[in-house]
């Protein structure tokens, strides 16, 4: 019986933990040793976190019925709002890189 | 050559062909985090073999290459135990638990020592040890715990236990006898030690093939 550990490193102190990669494993003393040999052993991390998978919960469903585009990142071109804002306040010229897109 | 010598390029041995004998493991290891595991314990052993090798180079005029590769096979100081080559995993942990313990008690031993250059490298060399024991003992506790692995187990260090004695001098053979069974919960065989100075046909194999590239390769080839 065996069980999936997956294993969080820190590559240097202050920096966040990011997820490395996972080891199988049949026990935690077992894990530790592994994640150490598989995630430590080239002095590429200063700490390593193991949490077992059955401990992870997901979150699921992400709907977007009605396209709310403003909330995304990506939603929008601000360049082009701007540029048209620019346009109408009669300031394309003077703003720096205007034109060079 | 003196003693410090003598003593020092035995245990250089030991790490050199134990970690050999170990790496005969890598792709092919039960599992495959194990596999990465004990071929990297395998290199930490051939770290610390060249470690030694090196000190003792500096005092015998040469170098660790040299002391690694260019002797022959009845001329390495090595225990016996490391030369066996046992392509199972059974022995093969029995063989990495008592070789472990051994080397513990060894180097605990050499801490002590008024020399402050072998006593520094045994401090260092013990700070990685103590992941390979850990890695050992976890292995023999969970083969222990249920019946056919405890069998297979107890097996296999009964074979190898004279063997084990023979990894060090005779006042230290007691302590591994007291460690080894507080961990088993039984008594080991009664038996002589397969003393250093023995060498197995094993070893001759072993040597054919490691030195092979240096045989080969013409003196003073670069890589």
């Amino acid at each position: 019986m065996t069980h999936v550990y997956e294993v969080f490193r820190q590559e240097r102190k202050g920096q966040p933990l990011q997820h490395a990669g996972s080891v199988t494993a049949p026990d935690e003393r077992f894990a530790e040793i592994y994640a150490r040999e598989q995630y430590g052993r080239r002095q590429e991390s200063v700490a390593l976190w193991l949490v077992p998978r059955e401990a992870v919960s997901e979150v699921a469903g992400f709907p977007d019925e009605f396209e709310m585009k403003y909330r995304r990142v990506d939603g929008y071109s601000i360049k082009a709002r701007l540029r048209e804002a620019r346009e109408r306040a009669g300031t394309l010229q003077m703003a720096p890189g205007a034109g060079d897109e | 050559m003196s003693e410090r010598t003598d003593r020092l390029l035995a245990i250089a041995d030991d790490e050199l062909i134990l970690g050999w004998r170990n790496s005969e493991w890598t792709g092919i290891a039960p599992f495959l985090e194990e596999d990465v595991a004990f071929s990297s314990i395998a290199q930490n052993e051939i770290g610390h073999a060249r470690a030694l090798y090196e000190l003792v180079a500096a005092e015998l005029g040469t170098t660790a290459d040299e002391l690694a590769f260019d002797r022959r096979p009845d001329e390495y100081r090595c225990a016996p135990l490391v030369q066996l080559r046992r392509l199972e995993w059974a022995r093969t942990i029995a063989r990495h638990w008592l070789y472990e313990t051994a080397d513990e008690i060894r180097l605990e031993a050499l801490r002590a020592s008024d020399d402050p250059e072998v006593a520094g490298m045994a401090a260092k060399m013990d700070r990685e040890e103590a992941y390979h024991r850990m890695h050992a003992e976890m292995w023999v506790d969970r083969l222990l715990a249920a019946e056919s692995g405890r069998a297979r187990l107890l097996e296999a260090v009964d074979e190898l236990w004279p063997y084990a004695l023979g990894v060090l001098d005779d006042e230290l053979r007691p302590e591994l006898r007291r460690r080894a069974e507080a961990k088993l919960g039984r008594a080991l065989p009664d038996v002589e030690a397969v003393p250093r100075g023995v060498h197995e046909a094993e070893l001759a194999e072993l040597w054919e093939e490691m030195t092979i590239v240096r045989r080969s390769a013409p003196a003073g080839a670069r890589w």
